[in-house]
């Protein structure tokens, strides 16, 4: 069969045999075939979540009475809220909040149910972390309707006349952190982390496998430099690159998107720089397993997408199953986005921050261990 | 340089072995290359001679064996001999995108030579790159690339020079003002081991040694070794040899027929039934046959062609 130009169906169909067979050779490609569908699927369809419930929720009460009793209940039958915790004082709450640890505090005060009897219109307050405005929106939009089934349910007999509309008591609601939902604030931060996640890991896996794959490793090792020498060196423009692109998302962040800056300035730089730690050694390690620059590409794309997906970043992590969180906790962005977030936007200090350091310094270490394990069996 | 011990010896090592997972790629290598010698190292590809010159210089460690490189302990002290050692890789193997000047700017900085900027300004000059000096390395032909990284191997003037197949794809002309250069480095006695896979480069050197599937097969001046392997070799002249070069093949003590453009070299280890063979074999095809001198090429062939027929198929 000949088509205009000579189109020869056997050298056609030899060049998509050539092509099937050298698919089938490169394993990582391969496995990117299969896995990114499997993978994208996964965290799709079962990990995100933008209607979030079961979020974390803490009671501050000084009036336990069957009245307020039942109204928690409510929270809880709403689906939204989860009772995590009990805790002693409004502070206790506070930090509570500052920490990430929940959500919500509700706020009891005492004397609420002698006040709502006596038709004195007492008042509740609920604390919202709301730098997220996606996590806390719809939760917060159920309240006022919870607080009414409670009262048209539970004050019934003598107390009906209470039962009247608008209700006996007020839900008073207090935004934290992000009071106007502005999406910005809680994204351009978070920015941060993606950008440096993406750079970090892809440069220097890519810097370290471009001297393998041209050779010129072998070069390097033969020459009196030690191995620690090579990896710092190589490294360390990666640092200066990473502060940068930090400097310039936070200069967008300040005076492009007016996010509020509320903590320590430097306390964000060397939250970044401990990040960047712990990319590259995510870097090191992919350069390492990587035969070339493509594989090293393909390992930096692998790594990504869980980050995109379940760190937080884009999506309530609360909102995700257990198995997707355990996932999310292990990666180091989930850390550096609460942490980065805390400061800008709570003025969170060490102390409400040291949460979300630990887990990273452990990452680094790890990985660093890990990493050098892998790049010495790649000199012998 | 001072070296500590073996003064006679610019590398001296004994029963290297290196397995690759369950390939056997070198088995017991021994090896002495004499100061200001130059040392070629022969063998068919993949049969262990880049393994064996890692291992000399340091980047490798033998599995099992031992010995010195310039009178440095090559396990324990790798440090030192590659401070000491200058070693051309295979493959091209500077920054392509880099200068010359700069990659042998980086280079003299690696080994911390004094007075930087002399040493590479010297080595240019001696190559005769000075006018190439901001040329990207990447941008350079074959043999101007296989110079500029014989300048960089040399800037830290070591005592000793460790060639991988340096020559591999350059043209003749470079080929042979690139032997020049070595045999004027060995003149001023820096010793050089050189594999390679040129018969003109191997009569250049002033030892050989031969290696395939990991084991060295011979060892010694050109000479000692075309003597170690007993050959006897008769020339047949005239053309169209290849029905002859068959029907010989057959024949008793024809071990290897080799043509070499008009010639056909007949070798075998039998001289009297060799000759007697070839000898009713000219006659019958009215072909001028004698006996010659065996040579360098002939005793590699054979020593492949041996190889590969017995033991050779275990590795």
């Amino acid at each position: 069969m000949k088509w205009i130009g000579g189109f020869s169906r056997v050298r056609w169909w030899s060049i998509v045999l050539k092509e099937f067979t050298q698919l089938k050779r490169d394993r990582l490609t391969f496995a990117m075939i299969v896995g990114i569908p499997i993978m994208q699927t996964a965290l799709f369809g079962y990990a995100i979540n933008t209607n979030p419930k079961h979020l974390d929720t803490a009671i501050v009460s000084a009036d336990d009475t069957g009245i307020t009793r039942s109204f928690i209940a409510a929270l809880q039958n709403s689906s939204y809220f989860k009772v995590v915790a009990t805790l002693p004082s409004e502070a206790a709450g506070r930090e509570a909040l500052a920490q990430g640890k929940v959500l919500f505090v509700i706020n009891i005060p005492a004397g609420f149910t002698r006040q709502l009897l006596r038709h004195e219109r007492p008042s509740l307050l609920i604390e919202a972390d709301a730098t997220d405005p996606t996590a806390t929106g719809s939760a917060l939009a159920a309240v006022s309707g919870i607080a009414q089934s409670v009262v048209q349910r539970e004050i019934t007999g003598p107390l009906a006349s209470l039962a009247s509309s608008p209700p006996p008591f007020d839900v008073r609601i207090h935004q934290l952190y992000n009071p106007d939902n502005i999406t910005q604030y809680f994204v351009v931060p978070g920015l941060t982390g993606m950008v440096l996640t993406l750079t970090m890991v892809l440069m220097t896996g890519l810097a370290i496998t471009r001297e393998r794959e041209r050779g010129t490793m072998e070069n390097l090792l033969a020459m009196p430099v030690t191995p620690l020498e090579v990896m710092t060196g190589k490294l360390i423009p990666y640092i200066g690159i990473g502060l940068i692109q930090a400097t310039i998302i936070l200069l967008a962040a300040r005076y492009v998107f007016q996010v509020p800056f509320f903590g320590n300035i430097g306390a964000v730089y060397l939250s970044a720089l401990l990040f960047i730690a712990a990319n590259l050694t995510v870097g090191i390690t992919f350069s390492s397993l990587a035969r070339n620059q493509l594989q090293a590409v393909q390992l930096g794309i692998f790594f990504f997408l869980p980050n995109i997906m379940l760190s937080g970043f884009m999506f309530p992590f609360k909102g995700m199953p257990g198995w997707a969180q355990a996932i999310g906790n292990l990666l180091p962005l989930t850390y550096f986005l609460r942490l980065i977030r805390g400061i800008l936007l709570k003025g969170n200090g060490w102390a409400d921050s040291w949460p979300n350091v630990w887990p990273m310094m452990v990452f680094t270490v790890l990985l660093m261990f890990v990493a050098s394990i892998t790049y010495r069996k790649t000199l012998d | 340089m001072t070296a500590p011990a073996n003064a006679e010896f610019a590398i001296d090592v004994r029963g290297l072995n290196k397995h690759y997972g369950e390939k056997h790629v070198v088995r017991d290598v021994s090896l002495r290359v004499r100061r200001g010698e130059i040392f070629g190292f022969l063998g068919p590809n993949g049969s262990g001679k880049t393994t064996t010159i890692r291992m000399v210089c340091g980047l490798l460690k033998p599995d099992s064996g031992s010995g010195t490189c310039l009178g440095y302990d090559i396990v324990r002290e790798r440090a030192e001999i590659k401070r000491n050692v200058g070693y051309m890789t295979q493959r091209f193997s500077y920054w392509d995108d880099l200068s010359i000047i700069e990659n042998l700017d980086f280079v003299a900085r690696m080994y911390e030579i004094r007075d930087r900027k002399a040493a590479v300004r010297r080595a240019l000059e001696t190559l005769g790159l000075a006018s190439r000096g901001r040329q990207l390395a990447g941008s350079l032909s074959g043999g101007w690339k296989q110079r500029m990284a014989l300048a960089a191997c040399m800037l830290h003037e070591p005592s000793l020079l460790l060639l991988d197949e340096p020559t591999a794809g350059v043209d003749p002309r470079a080929r042979r003002d690139f032997w020049d250069e070595l045999q004027s480095l060995a003149a001023q006695g820096i010793s050089v081991l050189v594999s390679t896979h040129y018969m003109d480069e191997a009569v250049r050197c002033h030892k050989l040694a031969y290696i395939a599937y990991g084991k060295l097969l011979a060892q010694g001046t050109a000479a000692e070794v075309v003597a170690s392997q007993h050959l006897t070799t008769w020339a047949i002249y005239g053309g169209h040899l290849s029905e002859l070069q068959d029907e010989l093949r057959r024949k008793p003590g024809v071990e290897q027929t080799v043509t070499f453009g008009d010639v056909l070299h007949v070798s075998g280890t039998d001289a009297a039934l060799l000759g007697r063979t070839v000898a009713t074999a000219a006659s019958s095809s009215g072909r001028r046959a004698e006996p010659v001198e065996t040579g360098l090429e002939d005793v590699f062939i054979y020593l492949m062609g041996k190889t590969q027929d017995n033991g050779g198929g275990a590795a």
